[in-house]
């Protein structure tokens, strides 16, 4: 099996709040799918996130949040982002998002957000599609 | 071409584009790495092997620590397995290395082992090349110790640390396996639990076996990467162990291999690939023969080897 190009996805999880457990079912589905998943664990700022993805050079992105703080945080990586010129990288979420903030989020430049229950195919197709 | 420039200035978004297109086994690359080249071999290439969980990355983040203390800068490559059935990967190793994601002088990259089957891919070898280039001081290679992987990095490093656990067998294991031969440095890891002693003497006993005579026999380090404990200890050993392979010529020895290996392996690929093109057809009917027992393979490869050296 000779490879050339291969999806890189970074998983990381910003805020507080202590587990990962949707995350990890995530990073697993893409990685069956074909993809390489860089996963960060917990309790990322969106510092350590974005030079995450600058030194991994991602294609996406995925943010799992549960803590609430999702109109700050995500918004904060879209910014940190294109300060570094890197406004290529495709940025999705998941976790638990109130739906009236979604529109919000995707006028801020995140590119999809999935809501608890999305199956992971979604998810892949979505990827598969939108990474040039 | 800026590409290199800025490689060359430490540009961390320019590595690790670099080592995509590397990963991609893109022309430009090879083109790079050629223009590169005469700026490498100034790097300290420390590979950390051992098995899944022995704690490779908590001693990689903890090494790291300590260089970054003394105003080194690092370079750190983690590789993990790509799975052969899907050809994706989790790549989990910066969990334990997180609070090294916003310092300036470290830059991360995981990589998968992709078509390596096991072991080290050339894009590894590739990727350390353009962090040496870059001005790192250290490139810290971790790779799970696991059949061909762990021959690899002994190839591919100035100094192997292999990375033990006390209470996982890993003692006799070794023994058996004859990779021995392979650390430069025996790290017992978790030594807060029992028998990391134990193992201390057990592998001490088999390296008196191994050496008997020779001047340096590999020291052997008990650490507990999760506290920092040993650490200091592990880098003054490594230092210590740089000046006498320098000293030695060791390292002159040790890289000369390397980079004969490389350019054979370069040469055994670009000729095999130019078999397989030229003469895929005759191949596949001697392969028919063959099956058949109309001919034997030796006779079959010779036919191929005489074909093109007329
Ligand atoms: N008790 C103990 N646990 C450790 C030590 N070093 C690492 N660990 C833990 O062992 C687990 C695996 O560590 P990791 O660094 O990811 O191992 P790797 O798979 O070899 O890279 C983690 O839960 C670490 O916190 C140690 O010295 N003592
Ligand atoms: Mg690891």
């Amino acid at each position: 099996m000779e490879d050339t190009k291969k999806i890189r996805v970074l998983i990381a999880k910003p805020g507080l709040d202590g587990h990962d457990r949707g995350a990890k079912v995530i990073a697993r589905a893409l990685r069956d799918s074909g993809m390489e998943v860089i996963y960060t664990g917990l309790r990322q700022t969106p510092e350590q996130i974005v030079e995450t993805a600058i030194q991994e050079d991602v294609n996406v992105i995925g943010l799992s949040i549960l803590s609430g703080a999702h109109n700050f945080l995500l918004p904060k990586v879209i910014q940190l982002l294109k300060e570094k010129n890197a406004e290529d990288i495709l940025v999705i979420s998941g976790g638990v998002i109130p739906e009236e903030d979604i529109l919000g989020l995707k006028e801020a430049g995140i590119a999809e957000v999935f809501t608890p229950g999305t199956p992971t195919s979604e998810i892949i197709d979505f990827i598969k599609t939108h990474v040039k | 071409m800026d590409t290199i420039e800025a490689v060359l200035n430490g540009n961390k978004r320019s590595i690790a584009k670099l080592i995509t297109l590397i990963e991609e086994k893109s022309h430009d690359a090879k083109e790079i790495l050629k223009k590169i080249y005469t700026h490498t071999g100034k790097a300290r290439i420390i590979g950390i092997t051992g098995a899944p969980g022995s704690g490779k990355s908590s001693l990689v983040d903890k090494l790291a620590k300590i260089l970054r203390s003394k105003n080194k800068k690092i370079g750190i490559i983690a590789v993990d397995p790509t799975s052969p059935f899907t050809g994706g990967a989790i790549l989990g190793d910066r969990i334990r290395m997180q609070d090294l994601a916003l310092d300036e002088g470290v830059f991360i990259r995981s990589m998968g082992t992709r078509g390596a089957l096991g072991g080290l891919s050339k894009a590894c070898y590739d990727a350390a090349k353009v962090l040496d280039a870059s001005g790192m001081d250290y490139i810290l290679i971790e790779t799970v110790g696991v059949g061909q992987s762990e021959i690899d990095i002994a190839k591919l490093a100035d100094i192997v640390l292999l990375v033990m656990v006390p209470g996982m067998g890993d003692d006799v294991q070794a023994i058996k396996a004859g990779i021995m031969e392979i650390g430069d440095i025996f790290v017992i890891n978790k030594s807060d639990k029992d028998g990391a002693d134990r193992l201390v003497t057990e592998i001490e006993t088999a390296l008196g076996l191994c050496f008997e005579k020779k001047e340096l026999k590999p020291p052997v380090i008990k650490t507990i990467a999760t506290e920092g404990y040993g650490i200091e200890e592990l880098v003054e050993t490594i230092d210590v162990l740089w000046e006498y392979l320098t000293k030695k010529d060791y390292l002159k020895i040790k890289r000369t291999n390397r980079i004969r290996q490389e350019i054979i392996g370069l040469l055994t690929e670009s000729v095999l690939n130019n078999i397989m093109t030229t003469y895929s057809e005759k191949i596949e009917f001697l392969v028919e023969k063959a099956v058949k027992r109309q001919i034997d393979p030796y006779s079959a490869a010779e036919i191929i080897i005489k074909e093109k050296s007329l």
